[in-house]
This record gives C-alpha cells, sequence and structure tokens, in this order.
C-alpha cells in the first residue's frame, strides 16, 4: 500500500483533525463519528492519523497485536514470545461485509477438507490496539452494529458458534463516517460515539485550490512532499505523546464537573454519557494544549462535538444541533 | 477550437484517457443501453491494460478479495490459496453496473482507495433516472458518459492504436501541470456547484493524461478545457450563471458571492480563460438537465440499507428456502445435512479410486447452501384527513382499508396503524396492531370536522414510522387526503403558513426514504395532492370516490406487493 497523506498537509477540518487527536490521546473516549459530504478527506484523515501515531509493540504473529505473550489468546498457538513493531492498525470494515467476517468464524473449508478445527480471525481481532474505520456507518447492516455496539462496549469479541468458544480482546477506536442525506443513523448507535462532527467542503474558493495543490504535489513527488510535512507530523505526535503522559495528572476541579452537569441539563440530553464524555475529552484537549486544570474554555471548545449528537432530534430545527449545542455552551458558560 | 464533437467522440477520448492512466483516474461509467453501440464501445475496450475483467454486480467476496481455492486444495491435499480481484491491478469491466449493491459498491470503492492501480469501468444500462450506479462509486470514478440517441454509423472513430497509449503512459510522468491550473480547476468546479474535491482532482490528473497523449509537457488551455469538460459534465449540480444561480437546486452548498470574490481575487487574468471552458461545459450539460438536478435532489433520501428490512432472499435467517449447490465464500453457509446426502450416493464408487480413503469423500460440487428468506414485518400507515364535510365518509372508507388489510394480515405479515388528522391536531387512533378484534373495537368511534393540518398528521406519521423502525418493521405510508392543508404546526389556522409547514415535514419525512402513497381524496383531484406526493417522494393516485377495496388494493399495488 502507498504512503498516507501527512496529517498536517490536511487543509481546514480542524474540528475533525481535532476529534481525532483527542482519540489518540485517550482511546477510552469512545470514538470519532464523522458526517459530511463526499470527498471532504474524512477516509484521508482516519489513516494519516493512524500513520502519525507511533508503531505499537505486539508480539510477533499475534493475530490480535497482543502486547506480551502473557495477553495472546490460547487458540493462535504463538510460541515466539519476540516483540515485534507493527504501525497503528487501521481496518477498514466495509459495508456489506458478512458477520463472519467481522467476528471471525470456524474455517469451514478447512474443517472440511482437513478435518481440522480452525478459528479464522476475523476485522474485529485485526483491529485490536487501533483504530476500526466504517465507511458509509449509517447504511450498515442492523445486526452488523448490533454486534460492533457489544464489542465496543465490552472489549471483548466472543465467538460462540459452530462449536467453537472463543473470546479475544477487541479494544479499538470507533471511526464512523457518513453521510446524513442517505440515512439516519439510530440514535442507540449515535450516543455510543463519544465525538461527532460535521464537516462540509470548504466554501472558500482559496481553501479549495490549496487542498487540490497540496494533493497534486503529494501525488506527482510523494517522498519530497512527505520530507516536508514530516517535521509538522512528528511535532502532532510528541505533543500527542506528552498529552497522554500528562492525561493523568490534569485536574478537574468542582466547578467543571458543576459546569459539565449544567450544560447536559440545559441541553436536554438523554443519559449521562454526554457529560462523562464532555469532561473526557475536555481533559484531554487541556493536557492536549498543555494545561494543568480543565477550564470554560476547554468545555466550550468540546461542547459541540461531545454533546451535538445526543440532543433530541427536533424535525423543525433547520439550525441543527450543532448550533444548538454552541448556543447553550456560551449561555451557560458565558 | 474544435470540431463540434458527438458523444461518442467524448466516451472515446475518456476511454483514452483511462487506458493511459488507470490507477489514477479510476474509471468511468457508460450509461447505454444495450445495442449496437455499446457494443462498439465494448468492443474499443480490449485497448485497456491487462489483466482485464468482467465482474458482475453479484461478485462475491472470494472472487474479489480471494480465498481457498477448494478444487485445488482438495486435488493437492493441501491448501490452495486463490488470488482475488483486488489483490493485483486490474481492469475491470462491469456490465448491469446499476445494478450494483451497496455492499459491493463500499467494497469495490475501498478497493479503489487504496489506490493499487485498479481501473473500473461501468457499463450502466440503467431505464430509468434514478435507476444508477451507488454514488460512492459515481463520485470516485473520473468520467460518467451518456451514450444516447446514437446510431452505429456515429461510432466509426476508434481508439488510438496501442504503441501511442503505450508511448503516452510512458510520458505521463514527466507532465508537471502549472500552479494555476490547479486553481483554474477548482474554481470552475465551485461554478458547478460540484461540492466535493476528487473531482478537480480527477481533471487536473486527466488533463496531464491528455497533455501526455498530445506529447505536451505541461498542459495547456485545450488540455484543462477537455478535462474539465468530460469531469464536471456529469457532476454539476447547477449552472454556472453571472447573476445569483437559481434556486431550483436545494442541495446547493456554496453561497455564490464568496467564491466569485475569491475567483476575482486569486485569478483575475484567468477569469476569461475560465469563462470560455465553463461555457464549454455547459453546452455539454444534457438540455434536461435542471429537471435532473431537481429530480436527483428529492430522491437523494430514498436510498438506504439494506438492514432496512424490506424482503431479501439470504443465508442467515428467515424462514428456509430449499438448499442448492454452489460454492462457500464467506456469505454463504453450509447445509451440512444436504451436502452429506448429495455425496452419499457416489461414496462407494469414490472409496473405489482411492487408496487410503476417509470415511466420506466429499467432492466441491457435492457442497449445498443454506438459504433463508428474510422478510421483516411490514407497518402500513394509514395517516388520513378526518377534517371537513366529507371526512365522515372518507374515514368510514379508510377504517374497511384497514380492516382489508388486516384480514389479510396472517398471510401478509402486515401490521396496521392509523394517524387521524383534523381540528389542531393529529391522534394516533390505532396504534401498530395486527389484531383485527382491537383495531374493530378502537376504529368503532372516529371524531371527525375542523380544519387540515396536514402538517401535524404527517409529523405524526413521521414519529409512528420511526416508532415502527426501532421495533424493526418496515414501515409505509399511505396518505388519505385532499392536501389543502389550512392548519400550521402552531394550530393556527391560515393557509399560506399551513402549506409551507406541510412542505417542510413532508420533504423531512421524505428523507426516511419510506415507500409511499398519496391517494387523493378531493372530489375534484387537484395540484395539492400531487404536489403532497412529490413532495414526500411517493406515488400518486387520484381516487375521488374511493370505496375499502379500491383503497385497499391500490396501496397494495403502489407498497409493490
Amino acid at each position: 500500500m502507498s504512503a498516507s497523506f501527512p496529517f498536517s498537509a490536511i487543509v481546514g477540518q480542524e474540528q475533525m483533525k481535532l476529534a481525532m487527536i483527542l482519540t489518540a490521546i485517550d482511546p477510552g473516549l469512545g470514538g470519532v463519528l464523522v458526517f459530511g459530504d463526499r470527498g471532504t478527506g474524512k477516509s484521508t484523515a482516519v489513516r494519516a492519523l493512524a500513520a502519525l501515531l507511533p508503531p505499537i509493540r505486539a508480539v510477533e504473529g499475534c493475530p490480535v497485536n497482543s502486547a506480551s505473550k502473557r495477553d495472546c489468546p490460547d487458540w493462535a498457538n504463538i510460541s515466539s514470545a519476540k516483540l515485534t513493531s507493527r504501525p497503528t492498525p487501521v481496518v477498514d470494515l466495509p459495508l456489506g461485509v458478512t458477520e463472519d467476517r467481522v467476528t471471525g468464524a470456524l474455517d469451514i473449508e478447512r474443517a472440511l477438507t482437513q478435518g481440522e478445527k480452525v478459528f479464522e480471525p476475523g476485522l474485529l481481532a485485526q483491529a485490536n490496539r487501533g483504530y476500526l474505520y466504517i465507511d458509509e456507518v449509517n447504511l450498515l447492516e442492523d445486526h452488523i452494529v448490533d454486534l460492533l455496539l457489544d464489542v465496543a462496549q465490552s472489549g471483548i469479541n466472543a465467538v460462540e458458534r459452530e462449536g467453537l468458544s472463543i473470546r479475544h480482546a477487541a479494544r479499538f477506536v470507533l471511526v464512523g463516517s457518513g453521510n446524513p442525506e442517505e440515512g439516519e443513523l439510530r440514535p442507540q448507535l449515535l450516543d455510543r460515539f463519544g465525538l461527532s462532527v460535521e464537516v462540509r467542503s470548504p466554501d472558500n474558493v482559496d481553501e479549495r485550490i490549496e487542498v487540490i495543490r497540496r494533493r497534486a504535489e503529494f501525488e506527482r513527488d510523494t517522498r519530497a512532499f512527505m520530507k516536508v510535512w514530516k517535521a509538522e507530523d512528528m511535532k502532532i505526535r510528541k505533543s500527542i505523546l506528552a498529552a497522554r503522559r500528562a492525561l493523568g495528572k490534569t485536574d478537574a476541579p468542582e466547578e467543571t464537573l458543576r459546569l459539565c452537569a449544567e450544560l447536559s441539563l440545559g441541553l436536554g440530553a438523554d443519559g449521562l454519557r454526554g457529560e462523562l464524555t464532555l469532561l473526557r475529552a475536555a481533559r484531554a484537549l487541556a493536557a492536549y494544549q498543555g494545561d494543568s486544570a480543565v477550564t470554560r474554555d476547554h468545555l466550550r471548545q468540546i461542547a459541540p462535538m461531545a454533546m451535538s449528537h445526543r440532543l433530541r432530534r427536533d424535525p423543525l430545527d433547520e439550525a441543527g444541533s450543532v448550533t444548538r449545542v454552541i448556543r447553550a455552551a456560551e449561555d451557560i458558560l458565558a | 477550437m474544435r470540431a463540434p464533437v458527438t458523444q461518442w467522440d467524448l466516451a472515446l477520448r475518456a476511454l483514452t484517457a483511462v487506458a493511459i492512466d488507470p490507477g489514477g483516474l479510476k474509471g468511468m461509467i457508460l450509461r447505454a443501453r444495450a445495442g449496437p453501440v455499446r457494443q462498439a464501445f465494448e468492443a474499443e475496450l480490449s485497448s485497456l491494460p491487462k489483466p482485464r475483467h468482467r465482474i458482475h454486480p453479484g461478485l462475491s467476496d472470494m472472487q474479489l478479495y480471494g480465498g481457498l481455492d477448494i478444487s485445488a486444495s482438495l486435488a493437492a491435499q493441501k491448501l490452495v490459496r486463490e488470488a482475488g480481484l483486488a489483490d493485483a491491478p486490474a481492469s475491470l469491466i462491469m456490465p448491469m453496473a446499476e445494478r450494483t449493491q451497496p455492499g459491493l459498491a463500499a467494497k469495490l470503492a475501498q478497493m479503489l482507495d487504496a489506490d493499487r492501480g485498479h481501473a473500473l469501468i461501468l457499463l450502466d444500462e440503467g431505464a430509468d433516472p434514478d435507476e444508477t450506479v451507488p454514488a460512492s462509486l459515481r463520485e470516485r470514478l473520473a468520467f460518467g458518459i451518456e451514450l444516447e440517441g446514437l446510431s452505429h454509423k456515429d461510432c466509426a472513430n476508434r481508439l488510438p492504436d496501442a504503441a501511442v497509449l503505450d508511448a503516452a503512459r510512458a510520458r505521463l510522468a514527466l507532465v508537471r501541470p502549472a500552479p494555476e491550473q490547479a486553481a483554474q480547476l477548482a474554481a470552475i468546479a465551485a461554478h458547478f456547484g460540484i461540492s466535493s474535491l476528487r473531482a478537480p482532482l480527477l481533471a487536473l490528473r486527466a488533463a496531464c493524461v491528455f497533455a501526455a497523449l498530445a506529447g505536451r509537457q505541461t498542459p495547456v488551455e485545450e488540455d484543462i478545457t477537455e478535462a474539465a469538460e468530460l469531469v464536471y459534465a456529469s457532476r454539476a449540480t447547477r449552472l454556472p450563471e453571472p447573476a445569483p444561480p437559481p434556486d431550483e437546486d436545494p442541495r446547493q452548498e456554496e453561497q455564490p458571492e464568496p467564491e466569485d470574490q475569491g475567483a476575482d481575487d486569486s485569478a483575475p487574468r484567468e477569469g476569461v480563460l475560465e469563462d470560455r471552458i465553463i461555457e464549454a461545459i455547459a453546452a455539454q450539460l444534457p438540455p434536461d438537465f435542471l429537471e435532473r438536478t431537481v429530480q436527483k435532489a428529492s430522491r437523494s433520501g430514498n436510498f438506504r440499507g439494506s438492514g432496512a428490512g424490506a424482503r431479501r432472499k439470504g443465508n442467515r435467517r428467515g424462514r428456509p428456502l430449499p438448499s442448492r449447490p454452489g460454492r462457500l465464500d464467506g456469505t454463504t453457509r453450509i447445509d451440512i445435512i444436504a451436502t452429506l446426502r448429495s455425496a452419499a450416493p457416489f461414496q462407494r464408487l469414490r472409496q473405489r479410486n482411492r487408496k487410503c480413503a476417509p470415511r466420506i469423500i466429499l467432492y466441491p460440487s457435492d457442497i449445498r447452501l443454506r438459504r433463508f428468506e428474510d422478510k421483516s414485518d411490514r407497518l402500513l400507515i394509514f395517516t388520513v384527513d378526518a377534517s371537513g364535510s366529507s371526512a365522515m365518509a372518507r374515514m368510514a372508507e379508510a377504517k374497511g382499508a384497514v380492516e382489508l388489510m388486516l384480514a389479510q394480515a396472517y398471510a401478509k405479515r402486515d401490521q396496521v396503524a392509523l394517524v387521524a388528522f383534523r381540528g389542531s391536531g393529529a391522534d394516533v387512533l390505532l396504534p401498530p396492531t395486527r389484531s383485527l378484534v382491537q383495531a374493530k373495537r378502537r376504529l368503532a368511534e372516529l371524531p371527525g370536522g375542523g380544519g387540515t393540518p396536514l402538517a401535524a398528521g404527517l409529523l405524526g406519521a413521521a414519529g409512528m414510522a420511526e416508532l415502527g423502525r426501532a421495533h424493526g418493521l418496515s414501515p409505509a405510508l399511505i396518505v388519505l387526503t385532499d392536501g389543502r392543508a389550512n392548519i400550521g404546526l402552531s394550530g393556527e389556522p391560515g393557509r399560506t403558513q399551513a402549506a409551507a409547514d406541510a412542505q417542510l415535514t413532508a420533504q423531512q419525512l421524505s428523507r426516511l426514504g419510506l415507500p409511499g402513497v398519496v391517494i387523493d381524496t378531493a372530489a375534484r383531484p387537484g395540484k395539492d395532492g400531487a404536489a403532497l406526493a412529490a413532495w414526500l417522494g411517493s406515488t400518486y393516485l387520484a381516487l375521488p370516490r374511493a370505496d375499502a377495496q379500491k383503497i385497499s388494493a391500490a396501496a397494495d399495488a403502489a407498497l409493490g406487493e
């Protein structure tokens, strides 16, 4: 596969880039949902982010990228304890994928031809410790969605079928993208995504031209282009790594907690997941920006992406939920 | 500048470009019904770089991604992997491309995004305007050409020789576009309301290809014009106008003003050139372009994933169908009993031919696959106008239709719900049910009279549809009304506001992509009902004196059962 476009060279789309960086800092945030038009660089950004992150250390030959020999599932029969580094996995989950391919299944052909009972790991195994990217997530079949929800929440993929009983770790950051005009996402799935951002194609000609120019340069002379942007990418990588370390030391004062709760109440969001994510993402942002405590400013920046997809839909509100959140945030966090 | 070109020449130019740079341009869509013209085009496909494969919309994962070659494995007594189409660069030609399911389209799109040098030639044979290739593929392939109204005689021209193409391919790496050319192409795309950024990238690439073909180091105006014509004509969503664009285009993303300013700032000198190119592209647009744009916009919501619950044949769940022979390709499940049964009669024979045979010898041809017919229950939502004078008669007929449909519910697995609107709001008279008894009791007393709060009624139906969907039903909408709304959502009377609200809610509702039918019950069916049907994207039926039988039959026919 060819080199992926450098993350720092993506023009604009600041919200999307920020949301992705935050999940890289704190994978427990619960994924990003990117809704927007076609051709706005959604999948480019996911791949670029994974290329930006430092490689992970995993046991050689382990199908689920385990970090140590102890974590390797016993069905994989891994003999070596050697660690190798591999790039952060990004697994595409295409529309129309079968359940077998997602969870893994008995390799039935091998069972028939050779009489061996072998488990063939699926996409969830490959995505462990990395990213699972679903393009057109709103068109995904319901039974696959249910399955993903279950695994994303528990972090464990359990396969109980055809005489197999197998479980393995499946902790991944779910990144979904789609075009809302083509179909809505069920509220249950919406709520499971930690952050959601809306992207639109840039409406400024200069910005569009810049996109085309960079992409054309990238295609013409990939190596030279990568060299130019490498330094920027490394800067982001360093900040992400520093933020990961600082995450535990970042304070969330009592006042901030109160603000989170007030904001959530003011918006009438269902459940508590909204404010939990809000706080967690704001903390990641504070760590990323090198601040020692979470402040109003962080909350204000995070509120649209953490809350906008958790509001009750109002079919006649043309302004969209992002505007509603920004309005509420202005009121409450003023 | 150039001689007027026919669609055939355009198709040839596009194909030439794809043959020179298959991996960069990703391919093209050719829309033409089967016939001599398309045959002539297919003959030209032999200039595409090898390997060439013909694929079909039922392409399996196994063929695409490769997998275990079962016959070779059995013969060799060890695992033999079969390479898939996605593994190596190839030119893939797909007839009947309009039948591509979203699932396959997504996999093909993923394959194209991986940049492994695949080119996809989609031969779209759709008859209706909305029978077409999925948007995810249309977006990624560089060209879209329609060959219509051509006769075989128009197709005299041929592609350049293979040697010319090879030479151009070799030169392509040396072609460098000038920096301002990217800017020109981006600005032109904005004029046509093309929001995706893939389009200008593909156009730039195509311009380089045309320059390479002509033996130039840098694309010139002619190359840019040709590339823009070929790439943008099929993607335009609006006509460029010096004045503010017409408001027919509801999906318009960009504000016209900043664009114009931006274009002026960045390229005052090229303004003239851009205008020329824009005119050239505008000339390429089909005459019914605006109509189509409006249609496309109104239909965009009707494309749904296969999880929507309509009837489908599958191999997961549902009513079992007879199993049938086939290959295991990851999407299918084996029917062990049927497989053993089909192998059983030959065991003696097979044992004799082998020395140390296992107890059961299976050949690939014995494998039987399990199939099910999976169909989720339909939820028919009757949305009935209970207003004004003729309400009583209309309600009685709707009641009759509900009861008729319920009577067949066991056979068809339908559920029925009834929402009535009158006065200042809508009421759910009958929540989704399959019980005839309950329905009769609920329907016995029926309010009528008052204004026509159409918007409120539609909102009620939308709520019901979402509820139904959450319960795994596939909702369908049957609206009985004269379409003359006179009460707005706020409950205030006033025709203008009521009509505006109704339009808004109807368009929101159409996003759900429900199958539906509007039955116009006005004494003189008029444009109101038809307009409502258009907003909803449903079928329109005028039945001024409909009785229960007619309504139930019409609903059945319109909903495709």
